[in-house]
């Protein structure tokens, strides 16, 4: 009988991972509040949550075929949707859509997300350890 | 791993600052240094800020993502540019660099201006400070793993 970590631990390591990769685009808006032209960008929990278990289910990408004669494209790669720009509440001189508030407030918000799926995964070790003692 | 790249991509922004700082610093140090000619006159010294991107500096951290996809890599600045508005001439001739009609010219620096460009700088230097200090206390929660 083996151990496999990835069916143990389930999403809660790829969710530590996409709130690590949400702190780094958060931290690269702030870092670029002062740039012109910069677009601020965000990452969709959802989008990449639904890819990832697409990953793993392993169907991947597919098209909707409402007809017979349409032809699947089940092989087509996705250009990575997940990773968006942010719509400006308020124009700026310099085209510059970061807004500081907006992006600190997001920042501590993963930061407190990512502790609590930190949480979760920690538990998930904790139980394996326990069910390897076995006291 | 992609909280480290955090660090870097918050001092890219600090030293961006810094240097934001450095040329309001020199801005208004400068502010009253006199000339007697124009092309000998101080002129205000802005930084250009631009983005920085992930695959100029190479290598992909495994990222959930795909390459062409990236966070992006922080800010730098790509130079220092004089300001070319027009100096302010000023009838002094008591003064010792005025010139021959009696006029020393005074540098292009709006010292308001720069004041409102050092706290803009200072504020974006404390956030990315807080930003570096919350990614630390992430990764030492990381490392408490299985604890």
């Amino acid at each position: 009988m083996s151990i496999s970590f990835d069916k143990a631990l389930g999403i809660s390591e790829q969710a530590l991972k996409f709130r690590a990769q949400r702190a780094e685009v958060l931290a690269n808006n702030i870092a670029n509040a002062d740039t012109p032209n910069f677009k601020a960008r965000d990452l969709d929990f959802s989008t990449v949550l639904k890819e990832q278990s697409a990953k793993t289910s392993g169907s991947g990408f597919e098209i909707e075929r409402t007809n017979d004669r349409h032809i699947d494209a089940d092989t087509m790669a996705v250009a990575d949707p997940a990773l968006m720009y942010r719509i400006s509440t308020q124009p700026s001189l310099d085209q510059n859509t970061v807004d500081s508030q907006i992006e600190q407030s997001n920042y501590a918000q993963n930061s407190v997300d990512f502790q609590a799926s930190f949480t979760l995964l920690n538990s998930k070790f904790k139980g394996l350890i326990s069910a390897l003692r076995g006291d | 791993m992609s909280l480290a790249s955090v660090f870097n991509i918050a001092g890219t922004g600090m030293s961006a600052q810094t240097t934001r700082l450095n040329t309001v610093a020199s801005n208004i140090a400068n502010a009253e240094t006199v000339s007697s000619s124009i092309d000998k006159t101080y002129r205000a010294r802005h930084p250009v800020f631009a983005t920085m991107l992930q695959n100029a500096q190479g290598g992909d951290s495994g990222s959930l993502f795909s390459d062409s996809d990236s966070a992006g890599a922080g800010v730098q600045v790509s130079g220092v540019v004089e300001d070319q508005s027009n100096l302010e001439a000023r009838y002094e001739p008591s003064s010792p660099s005025a010139n021959k009609d009696g006029y020393v010219y005074y540098p292009n620096v709006n010292v308001v201006e720069e004041m409102a460009d050092m706290i803009s700088a200072s504020r974006s230097f404390q956030t990315n400070a807080d930003i570096m200090n919350t990614a630390k206390t992430m990764m030492q929660k990381v490392l408490t793993l299985g604890q």
